[in-house]
């Protein structure tokens, strides 16, 4: 009974002496903020512009969009959401609306143009500018946010959890399904077949983006990280913010303060939902398609791991993970490692293993490091010292 | 504790309509579909030998749903940790059998008795093999997180999951497989009412019911068993009264996966066909069904097993309902709504009263 009790104890100790996150400043954070930025701005010119080091940052910059966004659900708000990839799929298929072939009969055949210039001005289908449709794409995922949000006002940890895994697979399987329900002559969706091509980003002042150039992809990518990671940082230490932290470390207390919860609750949902159909619309014009078997429970753990591995509600943290787990998932595994087997003389395909590889390295930096790689201080504090109701249960095991 | 929260003082129907609503609504929604599909088979052919037909079915892969969402039950309720990788220890459990089979090689052609002690035999492996499986996951990906925080052992979960995923991927191949029908499965045995019974279906219900009997006498009624009904309602409780927590929770982890291990194996008679991603989408029915029947709660992942296969059998068996598009690609937007409904009317699940007291 004495060496069950034990191990727990020890690892509670042991994450004291371990590096951690310093408490930043804001002079310090902007510091930061400005150096990576700034490092991040000018490190596509040292690469082939359109290499796959290139599109594995623009990839990464766009997941950084969609974990940051989740953190505000997860990681400030305590929201355990495990349907993320619902505003993946909405954000990505307003895009597929309002910039494709897709709506054909659209305007008469002729198609219906907004603010749209170059090659697409007399095609058939909707096409709008990228930046209206980006609007559209955050008014829709904000709506759609708030209703996944309204069946889990009254629950509870895990149970929200689960409702949104389910409004995450209904959605995925709509899409999946959605070339059998007609809808204005056409289909709901194009289901597996994917709607595509989708329009290139075309921005006012600017050229229209080339598949083969990746550098301006990347760079409006990485504007869109600026701005999410600046909102971020001023909703985290808004009112706001500081709600959403009271609600996570203990709801009951959060409302006898005056804390409105719906309110509360529901503005969490709109705000991290709206990130990821921002990054969604981008991801569909990127990636050239918006293809149902994107949309898969696989990936809101995706973006999930990433929030986890970097430290859930630490800024940088998250940002570190995304830019992490994308490079294993979208670099190492399929290409930097993938001649690993042969060179040491054994026959199979590392490819094949890329999924066991991904659950293995998550398992392993887990246990590793299980507050993540760069934990928020305050929450580490909490862990430590089972100042959280439901974390002191935990710590009772 | 969501109802505690509400304004108690109402008007007097309003409050009969929401208490009648708290506790009968589940059970109203949960009618919804079959009272729906019988008008319809009534009104197309005049006898309801189509749904009942479902409901047949729908109870042989209720108990395998059954088997798998125990597993569920048992760990949520031990340790709170949805254990994404039991749908896999499923899938494991229909490989091993497959596999199996071919090594003692059994065949169709075997006699009776011949069959029954092999598959008996295969029975008793498959569990003893899935269950050292959870076992051991659990000592490696959940154990060192205890005192981690709460969403750590999710993600060493989901990491599990994806290992198991691929050890099936580079075991059997990327692609459904067909696996010998030794007990002649879809062979009509007789009919009750119209309704043939297979030999399936039997199989499904006969080595289910004891089985999950067995593990409820072993939990209600044994020594480990009260040491983890302790454990699942105040672990630090229950370690102060001298029970070895660690113990238990790996006991539960043994139990969930040698259930899990059965139910693979009946899939594989069953089915006929096996396939390395079938864990995924049976872990989410069967965890549907566990919070359907109130998760912790053993009774009510058999409950909620059942009805989920019976729904999801009538739903696979149709081409639509009035508007609604059905057939097995839709089933799981129904399974998930009903997930939902079932989160909004009545957290607690069916039979959630015993859950609350179990912690």
């Amino acid at each position: 009974m004495t060496t069950a009790a034990a191990p727990p104890a020890e690892a509670a100790k042991a994450p004291r002496t371990r590096f951690r996150a310093p408490e930043l400043s804001p002079r310090q954070n902007l510091v930061v903020a400005v150096a990576v930025i700034g490092f991040a701005i000018i490190l596509p010119l040292f690469l082939d512009s359109g290499g796959n080091v290139m599109n594995n940052l623009v990839l990464a910059a766009a997941y950084v969009v969609m974990a940051l966004g989740l953190n505000i659900i997860v990681g400030f708000a305590g929201l355990l959401d495990l349907g993320y990839v619902a505003f993946f799929a909405i954000g990505a298929y307003v895009m597929g609306y309002f910039g494709s072939g897709f709506w054909s009969n659209a305007g008469g055949g002729e198609g219906v143009h907004f603010l749209v210039g170059g090659p697409v001005e007399n095609l058939p289908g909707i096409h709008f500018n990228f930046l209206i449709v980006l609007v559209l794409a955050v008014i829709a995922t904000t709506i759609a946010g708030i209703i996944i949000g309204l069946p889990t006002l009254r629950l509870r940890g895990d149970y929200i959890a689960i409702v949104t895994l389910a409004f995450g697979e209904i959605i995925g399987r709509i899409a999946i399904n959605g070339d059998e329900i007609k809808l204005f002559g056409g289909t709901l969706t194009a289901g597996r077949q994917g709607i595509t091509p989708v329009d290139k980003v075309d921005l006012p002042f600017f050229e229209r983006f080339q598949s083969l150039n990746l550098r301006p992809w990347y760079w409006l990518a990485l504007a869109m990280v600026v701005l999410v990671l600046f909102v971020n940082f001023r909703l985290r230490d808004s009112r706001l913010g500081r709600a959403w932290i009271a609600l996570r470390e203990d709801e009951v207390a959060a409302a006898s303060m005056g804390v409105p919860l719906v309110k509360t609750k529901l503005l969490a949902y709109g705000t991290g939902a709206a990130f990821g159909g921002m990054s969604g619309a981008f991801l569909a014009s990127y990636l050239n398609t918006v293809n149902a078997d994107q949309f898969q429970f696989a990936f809101s753990i995706f973006i999930l791991a990433m929030i986890i591995l970097g430290g859930l509600g630490s800024i940088w943290g998250v940002v570190l993970g995304a830019v992490v787990l994308s490079a294993i998932n979208n670099y190492f595994i399929p290409d930097v490692f993938n001649d690993v087997p042969s060179k040491i003389g054994l026959d199979f395909d590392l490819t094949e293993l890329s999924f066991g590889i991904f659950g293995f390295l998550l398992v392993i930096m887990m246990i590793l490091r299980p507050e993540g790689l760069l934990p928020q201080r305050r929450r580490q504090l909490e862990l430590e010292e089972g100042v959280g109701a439901e974390d002191a249960i935990e710590a009772k095991l | 504790m969501a109802a505690a929260s509400l304004p108690a003082a109402q008007p007097g129907p309003l409050r009969a309509a929401r208490s009648f609503l708290g506790q009968y609504g589940l059970i109203l929604v949960l009618l919804i579909l079959p009272v729906a599909f019988a008008i319809q088979d009534l009104s197309d052919t005049g006898n309801l030998t189509r749904l009942g037909n479902n409901i047949v079915d729908g109870l042989s892969n209720g108990a395998i749903w059954a088997l798998v969402a125990i597993g569920y039950t048992l760990v949520y309720g031990i340790i709170e940790l949805i254990n994404f990788a039991h749908g896999d220890v499923f899938m494991l459990g229909s490989f091993v059998a497959a596999g199996f089979f071919g090594t003692i090689g059994l065949s169709e052609g075997m006699g009776a008795v011949g069959l029954v002690l092999g598959l008996a035999l295969t029975l008793l492996v498959v569990m003893v093999v899935q269950g050292t499986t959870n076992v051991m996951i659990e000592r490696v990906a959940y154990r060192p997180l205890r005192a981690a925080p709460r969403l750590a052992p999710l993600i060493t979960a989901v990491g599990f999951s994806f290992i198991l995923q691929n050890v099936g991927l580079l075991w059997r191949g990327g692609s459904p497989e067909g696996i010998a029908d030794l007990i002649n499965s879809q062979h009509e045995l007789f009919t009750l009412f119209g309704v043939p019974i297979t030999n399936g279906d039997l199989l499904a219900i006969f080595v289910t019911i004891p089985l999950v009997f067995a593990m409820s006498m072993f939990i209600n009624h044994s020594r480990l068993g009260k040491a983890m009904r302790a454990t699942a309602q105040d672990p630090e409780a229950a370690k102060l009264m001298g029970i070895n927590v660690d113990t238990t929770i790996s006991l539960t982890f043994l139990l969930g996966g040698m259930l899990a291990g059965a139910a693979g194996l009946i899939y594989a008679l069953y089915q006929t066909t096996i396939w390395y991603f079938q864990g995924f989408t049976a872990g989410l029915i069967a965890f549907t069904a566990a919070v359907m029947g109130g998760i912790g709660n053993v009774r009510g992942a058999v409950l909620g097993g059942f009805i989920i296969g019976m729904i999801q059998q009538m739903i696979d068996n149709r081409d639509s309902l009035g508007p609604l598009q059905m057939g097995p690609s839709w089933t799981p937007v129904y399974v998930f709504a009903y997930l939902v409904l079932i989160m909004v009317f009545k957290p607690s699940g069916l039979l959630g009263e015993q859950t609350r007291e179990a912690g």
